[in-house]
Order: C-alpha cells, then structure tokens, then sequence
C-alpha cells in the first residue's frame, strides 16, 4: 500500500509531530517501504483466531480501590519544564 | 589488584567474601577503567560518588557477613531504568535534564542487595535501534574492532560494550524484539530476557509494554543467573508482574542435560544464511547432543511473520507510550512563537525531542492504530502474535524443554553500515523477536568467532518460567564451546 503525502501529513498531525511541508514525500516513501513489509501479515489465515490481549495466561491482579499514594505535590513538579504556583503552565488553552 | 578482564560476579562476589579484595576497591578500579574508555562511549553519566558510597556500604554488609549475592558488585544501568536523582534519558533529547523523584523496581532490588551503580549506560533512543545509532549521546562502540569500528549492537548498546570491556562486571539490559540478546552476541558476552512478567517494568522507561522484559548483561551463564536472581521478583507496582517463587538460579547449574530435547526450527534456516552461522549453529547442536540432550528437528511455521507483526504492534504500543512526552510534565519543551497554543507546544516539542527512527515509528503506530486501519494492521498483527505464541506452545507440549537458533543473521556491522535503510536494521531481530511476541525467556552465548575473528551468539529459547532449566542448558553449552576470547584493548 502506497502512502501518500496528505496521509503522511495526516498522520504528523494525529502522532503532533511537526514535519515541514518538504519532508513529507520522503516521510510518505518511508512509511510505504514500511507497511509493505507489514502487508506480509496478509498472507496468513487468522480466521477464527482471537487477538492476544495477555501473553501470559494469568488473570490481572485486583486491588482495592483506595488511594495509594499522593501528597507529592513538588515531586511531581519538580522536572516540569514549565511550573507556577503548584501548577504546570501551558500556552493558553481556551480564547 | 585484581585483573579485572578475567573477573566476573561469582569469583568477585568469593574473593570479597574471603577478605582479598573489598568493593571499594573493585569500584575504585572500574571507575578508573571508565574514565579512560570515552572512545566506546558506553558510559553516559557517570555516578562516581553513589559508586563510592554503596561500595563503602557494601563492604561494612559484607564484614558484617550479612552480603547477599549481588552486595558489593559494580554495575552499569542502562540509561532506560529511572535511577532517583540521576539523569535517566532513555538516551532521548525529549528527556534531556530529567532526574526522576523515584527508583526503578528493579534498580532498587540491586541496590538492597547491595550492588554498587558506576553509572548510565548508553543506548538506542527509546531502545528503538538495533546498532546504538538513535541515541542523543551519539553511537556507543564495540571494543571488538577490525579494520573499522564496529556497533556493538542495540538497544543495550552502551550494556553491551561496557560489559565487554570490563568496564563493570555486570549491566542491566531491557529486550523489546532482541536489545539484550542481539547486542550480547555482537560483543561476546551473555544475556538473558525473561520470561514476560518475571522482572517488574516499573520504573523502566516503556516503549512496548506487552514485549519489554530487562535481564542481565553478564560475562557468563553463572553471572547471569546469579544477577537475574536479584532483578526478578513480584511487584504489586507492575500489574503484569509474577506472583511466582523466584528460583535459585544458580543452584540450577548443574551441567546435566541428560535426556532433555533440544528443539532445532527448520524455518531459522534462512535462505543467504552465512556459512560461519550455519557452522556456529551446527556446532552447537553438536555440543548439546555430546552433553546427552535428544536432539529433535521441529517446526515453527508461522515465524517468518513474527517481525511485520512486530512493527504493527511495537509502534503501536510507542505511539500510546510515548504520547507523554508533550513538554508539560517533564524533560523538553521547544520555545514557542508568539501566537503559538497548546498544538504547536506539543508539535514542536515532539519534532525537536524526538530522534528520526523514534519519529518513524510514533508515527507508524499511530497510522496502523488509526480509525479504518485498526482491524487491517493491529488486530490482524495480534491474532499473527497468537498464532506465533500457539507454535511455541505445540513445540513444548510435544516434550521439547529448549530451542536452539543463531543469536543474530550476522556479526557485529560496522557504525553507519545499515543506518540508512530501517528495514534492513530490522532484520537484526529475525532471531530474537519470536520469543518477545511469545513472551519466552531467552539467552544468547557466545560460542564462536567468525572469519575475522568476532563473536558470534547461540540462542536458546526456554519455556515459559523456566529459567533455571533454561540457564542450565546455556550453561552446558558455554562449557562445550568454551569461548574465552576477549577483545584486544584499543581505546
């Protein structure tokens, strides 16, 4: 299958990675190379076959549902590049 | 002092027991080896100072005759564990200045046992690279060299190399589709993944979360065992982690194989397959059968599909994971223009963070993960990964204990050699990504060297939870092949 460059700017878009407009036909090529390497997987019968959800057959374990953990307010905003007044700062969100 | 090239974590641990040398000492002498070994840039930062300090404590531990195995061992860590305190960069720009409020699971079990952290090791960006060429700290080098340098493998490049060198006695690796087993072979050394679910992946930088396991980087089978005893263990912090006994591995090294069957798959015979790797794996057969395993030709017949269903469901998994790497909470945020919002943070952010090859296949993921291509690529890859785990399963039932394979298509290439075509650099994997999709322990051991005088890997693949029986048989064949080669000093 053949991408092209207004899916690949597409997917830039959905994954937010910016790609300049004159990296985008090289970006398309590069990802046709790589789905049809994947287009392989066509060739194998998976009629009846459920999609693996867990690789190993145990169930997830359960544990209550209670806090665990919190009161860690300058842990957590200590590598923010961006903090303020307890909170992380962004550009502004809404007009 | 101590020769530190024939050392290992068996004869350190004895001697530091008996009283002939302490770990601050070894540390001492590690760290010396370290600062003049910039020419392999396996180390990334350096932790001299927490090397230090554990190494005192370690031997007051070891006095007090209280020393677990792994107490008083000088380590490298890949830069993917979060180490408190200490950058931990997944060998990422995006993660450029992040010193995590918290330690891996697994870090922590080696540092209660008291193993000493000489610093991070280098590593593929996200571990997403086969040769060690994707990370921001530029390509870690072999220290096996010929005419030109050589990678030493990827993801756990910097593991790799370090260990080789006698840089530390021991490294922690991480293996998403082979980035412990690939790199292991390419430098001479042992490596184990476990078995998915058997070491906790809290604390552990993820990129595919149902694939990534971490294990041991060791100069022999023994070490390994012995390092993977500390690593592993249940963790209420990591759903997907065992509430299994850890086993005592090393006590498994018995180097009795006698009438267990070892599994040879015809479908690992590829079509090009260089003589020195069809010899390596005859050999090994050879060796196994000498040591009184049944030998018994099996098949595994969807294996030829195991990589294109790994570059759906990898990429896949990163997309998600890697999708909180937005310049908010942690590590780089681009600088913005005026007028720019919230999309133009995370886009420029994300541009500038990530490397090319992490890029390709955040964006991979997100197109075969995306509305009207979910079914055609992701689930259709999960059922693939079914069918490639039920082969497994068929094989063991039948009686078969391991598999012997080739660790690796080939020996160690040289930097830059097969960086600009992924798929290519794909193929590295051909050997090791079956036993990630099935979630199966393997290790790769040395056992020879090629025409031109590099190591070349044997891989064998146990069954689920097996790592002892496993270990043994690496261990029966690394005795056979006796493999003791080193790399000649040249950095």
């Amino acid at each position: 299958m053949s991408i092209d460059i207004d899916t690949a700017r597409r997917v830039a878009k959905l994954a937010r990675i910016k790609v300049e407009d004159d990296a985008l036909p090289a970006l398309a090529s590069e990802f046709s190379a790589i789905l049809g390497f994947i287009e392989q997987l066509n060739e194998v019968d998976v009629d009846g076959i459920e999609p693996m959800t867990s690789v190993t057959p145990q169930r997830l374990k359960r544990r209550t549902d209670v806090v665990t953990d919190g009161s860690q307010q300058p842990a957590v905003l200590k590598n923010a590049p961006d903090a303020r007044e307890g909170f992380f700062a962004v550009p502004k969100v809404v007009e | 002092m101590t020769d530190l090239n024939k050392l290992t974590i068996a004869s350190a641990r004895d001697a530091m027991r008996k009283g002939d040398v302490s770990s601050a000492e070894l540390t001492a002498a590690y760290l010396k080896e370290i600062e003049g070994s910039a020419a392999l840039n396996a180390f990334v930062h350096h932790t001299a100072d927490i090397a230090t300090a554990q190494a005192k404590a370690a031997d007051t531990r070891i006095k007090a005759g209280d020393a677990p195995d792994m107490c008083g061992i000088p380590l490298g860590i890949k830069d993917l564990f979060c180490t408190k305190g200490v950058p931990s960069q997944a060998a990422s720009a995006i993660l450029e200045g992040f010193k995590p409020e918290y330690e891996s699971t697994v870090t922590t079990q080696l540092f209660d046992a008291g193993a000493v952290m000489l610093g991070k090791l280098n590593m593929d960006e996200f571990a997403m690279g086969s040769s060690n060429e994707t990370s921001t700290y530029g390509n870690a080098v072999n220290p096996w060299k010929v005419d030109r340098e050589l990678t030493p493998g990827g993801s756990s490049g910097g593991s790799a190399s370090a260990v080789a060198a006698d840089l530390c006695l021991g490294a922690t690796g991480t293996d998403t589709g082979g980035s412990i087993r690939q790199p292991a072979a390419f430098t001479g050394i042992t490596g184990i993944k476990p078995t998915y679910g058997r070491v906790s992946r809290w604390g552990v930088v993820a990129f595919a979360s149902s694939l990534d396991q971490a294990g041991p980087m060791t100069k022999d089978v023994r070490d390994a065992a012995i390092m993977l005893e500390a690593m592993c263990g249940h963790d209420a912090k990591d759903s997907t982690s065992a509430d299994l006994a850890v086993p005592n591995f090393e006590a498994a090294l018995t180097g009795d194989i006698k009438g267990k069957v070892i599994g040879i798959p015809k479908e690992y015979r590829m079509d090009g397959m260089s003589a020195d790797i069809e010899k390596l794996w005859a050999d090994g057969t050879a060796m196994l059968k000498d040591a009184g395993a049944e030998i018994r030709d099996i098949t595994l017949p969807h294996t030829k599909y195991a990589l294109p269903a790994y570059y759906v469901i990898a990429p896949a998994e990163a997309s998600s994971n890697l999708a909180r790497y937005d310049g908010v909470r942690f590590g780089h945020r681009a600088k913005l223009d005026a007028g720019d919002g919230i999309t133009e943070m995370y886009e420029k952010t994300r541009a500038e963070g990530f490397g090319a090859e992490v890029q390709r296949r955040v964006m991979v993921g997100t197109y075969v993960l995306s509305a009207g291509f979910y079914d055609a690529y992701y689930n259709r890859a999960r059922k693939v990964r079914a069918l490639i785990k039920q082969d497994f399963d068929k094989v063991f039932a039948d009686g078969v204990h391991s598999i012997l394979t080739p660790a690796t298509p080939t020996a160690a290439f040289g930097l830059g050699e097969e960086f600009d075509d992924p798929i290519q650099m794909y193929l590295n994997d051909v050997f090791t990504v079956t036993v990630n999709l099935a979630g199966l322990p393997g290790i790769s051991v040395p056992a020879g060297l090629n025409a031109d005088g590099l190591p070349l890997g044997l891989q064998l693949i146990g069954r689920p939870w097996e790592e002892g029986d496993l270990l043994n048989t690496a261990y029966t064949l690394e005795r056979a092949a006796g493999f003791v080669a080193k790399p000649q000093k040249w950095w």
